[in-house]
C-alpha cells in the first residue's frame, strides 16, 4: 500500500531503503543461502575442500539417534513450556481482571520478570533447584520425598529448564490475556450471570470461547519462543546435559556447528529449524486475519 | 455491574492473586535474600531467609570476579545501539515504502519483511562467517570471476586479491547484524498508513521537501510510537545472547549477560550463590527498570508490536 498523496520517486527514496535492505542481504539472505549451500556439501573443518553430496547430510542427521532423540527433547521441552506459562498467564490475567482495586499495582508485581534474560531466569532456578543449595530442592526431597538431582539426573534437568524458561513467559503472556480479557464485552458476561450462570461456568462458555484467538496467537509465539529464544538458559544451565538430556534443537545446531566444526551437518539442522520456522509463520499470518475479524 | 460480587469470591480472588504474585516473584525474593548473606549463611540448607547486610560486599565481590564493570558497559552499548539502530533504519525504510513510489518498493518491502522467517538461531554458522569477513561475498565474486590469476597476468608477478573486514569482539559486528527488522519497519509502515493524507498534501503546497516532511510531521507524530519501541527494544538488544556468544572471545567484548556464567559456582568450587545471586541481580536491573519506569510504553509496545 502506499499514500494517495506521495512524493515522486527519486534518489532519496532509494537511499532512504539503503541501509535496510544492505543489513538484510549481508546477514539475513547471503547466510541462509550459504547455509543451504553448505547443507548439500560435505567439507573437512578447515573447510579448505569441499565435496557436494545432494541430501546426504539430511540422510544422515535423520537417521542419527542423538538428533531424533533432540527432536523428541525439543518437542516436549516447548510444549510443557508453553503448556505452564499459558495455564499460570491466564489464571493471573483472569484473577487480575477480577480484581477492582489496585490493578496498576497488580500489573507492575507481575510484569517485570519479562525484561529478565532467560539466562538469568536460568540462574535464578538453578540456585533454587539445586541439588545441595537450593531451597525448592530441599522441599523436594525433604517434604515430597524425591530424588532430586538435576545435575545428574536427565529429566530432572529437563524439569529445572522448563520451569526456568516458562516463568520469564508468564509476564509476557498475562500482558496479552489481560489486553484480551478487557476486550470481552462486559454486556456478555452480565447477561449470563442474570441467567444464573456462575463464575466458573461463565468462564468455560463465555471467557475462554472468546479469548480462544488469542490463546492460538500466544500458543504459537510460546512455542517459538521456547524453540529459539530459550538457548540461553540451556548455554547457562545445563549446555546440554546431563547425557544429552536437554540438547534442544537449536543448542545441537550450536554444538554441532560452532563447537565441533561439523558444517555439513549443521548446516542441514539449520535448514530443517528454517523449514519449521517458515511453517509456523505462514500459519500464524493466515491466521491473524481471522483473528481481527473475531474479535472487532 | 449486575455480575455478583461476593465478599467470599472476592477474598478468594485476592488470596490467589497475593499467592500467584508470591510465586511469580519468589524467585527474586530468595536471590535478593542470597545476594545480602555472607557466605557461611548462604551455604547452609536450606538458607536462611531473613536478609542480611553483605549486598554491598557481595556486588564488588562480582564486579571483581568476573569483568563485570566492562561488560555492562559492553551490554550498554550494545542494547543502545540495536534500539538507535533499529529505530533510525526501520522508520526511514517504512518512510521511503510509504511516501514514495517507485518501482522496487514492493519488493524492497518483502524483504525485509520475509526476515520475520530467519531469526539467528537458524544460520548460525553463515552469519558468524559473515561477520568474520564483511567482504566474504566479494572474495567469492573474485574467485568466481577468476580475478586473481587475470591479474597475476596482468601485473606480472604473484600478486593476491585478498579482501578481510572483521566485525568479531567489536561492538559494530554486535550491533550492525541485528539492526534490521521486519516488525519495527511493518509497525511504522501501518502508523504512517493511518496519517491523513491531508498533512503530506498541504506540506507538498507548502513545497516542503520529502525530508522536511520527514522531520517536521512524521517525526513528531510517531513519538509514542517510538517510545514504546525503545522499551522492548531496549530489553530485546540487553537479553541477547547467541549472537554476543558467537561474534565475542574476550571476556572484554562480551556482554554482562554472558559473563554471569562465570559466576555460577560449579561442583568442586566454593558455593559462593551469594556472588552469583549479586551479579544476577546486578545485570538484570537496567533492563527490569526500563520496564517498571516506562510501564505504559512497554505495554503498548508489547501489544503492538505483535499486531
Amino acid at each position: 500500500m502506499i499514500k494517495r498523496s506521495h512524493f515522486k520517486a527519486n534518489a532519496l527514496a532509494y537511499l532512504l531503503i539503503t541501509p535496510q535492505v544492505l543489513v538484510t542481504l549481508a546477514f539475513f539472505y547471503w547466510p541462509a543461502i550459504q547455509g543451504l549451500l553448505q547443507s548439500l556439501m560435505l567439507s573437512d573443518p578447515f573447510g579448505r575442500r569441499s565435496q557436494f553430496v545432494w541430501l546426504e547430510n539430511f540422510v544422515r542427521i535423520f537417521t542419527d539417534v542423538l538428533y531424533l532423540k533432540s527432536i523428541g527433547i525439543t518437542l516436549f521441552f516447548s510444549l510443557a513450556t508453553a503448556l505452564v506459562s499459558l495455564a499460570i498467564g491466564l489464571a493471573i490475567g483472569c484473577l487480575a481482571n477480577r480484581a477492582l482495586r489496585a490493578k496498576a499495582l497488580i500489573r507492575t508485581l507481575l510484569i517485570w520478570p519479562y525484561a529478565v534474560a532467560p539466562a538469568i531466569s536460568g540462574i535464578l532456578w538453578l540456585f533454587l533447584l539445586h541439588p545441595s543449595y537450593g531451597v525448592v530442592a530441599y522441599f523436594l526431597k525433604n517434604v515430597v520425598g524425591m530424588h532430586w538431582n538435576p545435575l545428574l539426573n536427565g529429566n530432572d534437568a529437563l524439569f529445572l529448564v522448563v520451569v526456568a524458561s516458562a516463568w520469564k513467559q508468564i509476564s509476557y503472556n498475562f500482558v496479552f490475556f489481560m489486553a484480551g480479557l478487557q476486550a470481552i464485552p462486559l454486556s456478555l458476561i452480565e447477561a449470563a450471570a442474570m441467567d444464573g450462570a456462575g463464575p466458573l461456568r461463565r468462564f468455560w462458555v463465555i471467557t475462554f470461547p472468546l479469548l480462544s484467538p488469542t490463546i492460538f496467537f500466544l500458543t504459537v509465539m510460546n512455542i517459538i519462543y521456547a524453540f529459539f529464544e530459550t538457548f540461553g538458559v540451556i548455554h547457562t544451565v545445563t549446555q546440554g546435559g546431563p547425557g544429552g538430556a536437554t540438547n534442544t534443537l537449536v543448542y545441537k545446531v550450536y554444538q554441532d556447528g560452532f563447537i565441533g566444526l561439523n558444517m555439513g551437518a549443521s548446516a542441514a539442522q539449520s535448514l530443517v529449524l528454517m523449514a519449521l520456522i517458515i511453517t509456523v509463520t505462514v500459519l500464524q499470518f493466515r491466521f491473524v486475519e481471522r483473528r481481527v475479524q473475531y474479535t472487532t | 455491574m449486575m455480575v455478583e460480587r461476593t465478599p467470599i469470591l472476592d477474598t478468594c480472588t485476592y488470596i490467589f492473586l497475593m499467592v500467584g504474585i508470591c510465586v511469580v516473584g519468589f524467585p527474586i525474593f530468595y536471590a535478593i535474600t542470597a545476594a545480602t548473606l555472607p557466605l557461611d549463611q548462604v551455604a547452609r540448607v536450606p538458607m536462611p531467609l531473613v536478609p542480611g547486610d553483605q549486598f554491598l560486599i557481595n556486588i564488588h565481590a562480582a564486579w571483581n570476579k568476573v569483568h563485570l564493570g566492562r561488560q555492562l558497559v559492553n551490554s550498554f552499548i550494545m542494547a543502545a545501539g540495536i534500539t538507535f539502530g533499529k529505530i533510525v533504519v526501520s522508520m526511514l525504510g517504512a518512510f521511503s515504502i510509504v511516501y514514495f513510489d517507485y518501482r522496487f518498493r514492493k519488493v524492497a518491502f518483502a524483504t525485509v519483511f520475509c526476515t520475520l522467517m530467519l531469526p539467528v538461531e537458524v544460520r548460525i554458522l553463515p552469519t558468524y562467517e559473515m561477520a568474520a569477513n564483511l567482504l566474504g561475498p566479494l572474495q567469492w565474486l573474485v574467485n568466481v570471476l577468476h580475478l586473481n590469476p587475470a591479474v597475476q597476468w596482468v601485473v606480472g608477478n604473484n600478486f593476491e586479491i585478498s579482501l578481510e573486514w572483521s566485525l568479531l569482539n567489536s561492538y559494530t559486528g554486535l550491533i550492525l547484524p541485528l539492526v534490521a527488522s521486519a516488525t519495527c519497519t511493518f509497525l511504522f509502515r501501518q502508523f504512517f498508513l493511518t496519517i491523513p493524507e491531508e498533512l503530506c498534501e498541504a506540506a507538498k503546497l507548502d513545497g516542503a521537501s520529502p525530508m522536511v516532511f520527514f522531520w517536521k510531521i512524521l517525526l513528531p507524530l510517531s513519538v509514542t510510537n517510538i517510545a514504546a519501541l525503545v522499551v522492548i527494544e531496549f530489553v530485546y538488544g540487553w537479553n541477547q545472547y547467541l549472537w554476543p556468544l558467537l561474534i565475542t572471545t574476550s571476556p572484554n567484548m562480551t556482554t554482562a549477560v554472558i559473563g554471569l556464567k562465570d559466576l555460577i559456582p560449579q561442583a568442586d568450587d566454593v558455593p559462593m550463590w551469594n556472588v552469583a545471586m549479586a551479579g544476577s541481580l546486578l545485570v538484570m536491573a537496567p533492563p527490569v527498570l526500563v520496564v517498571l519506569l516506562m510501564q505504559r510504553w512497554f505495554v503498548k509496545g508489547l501489544v503492538e508490536k505483535e499486531k
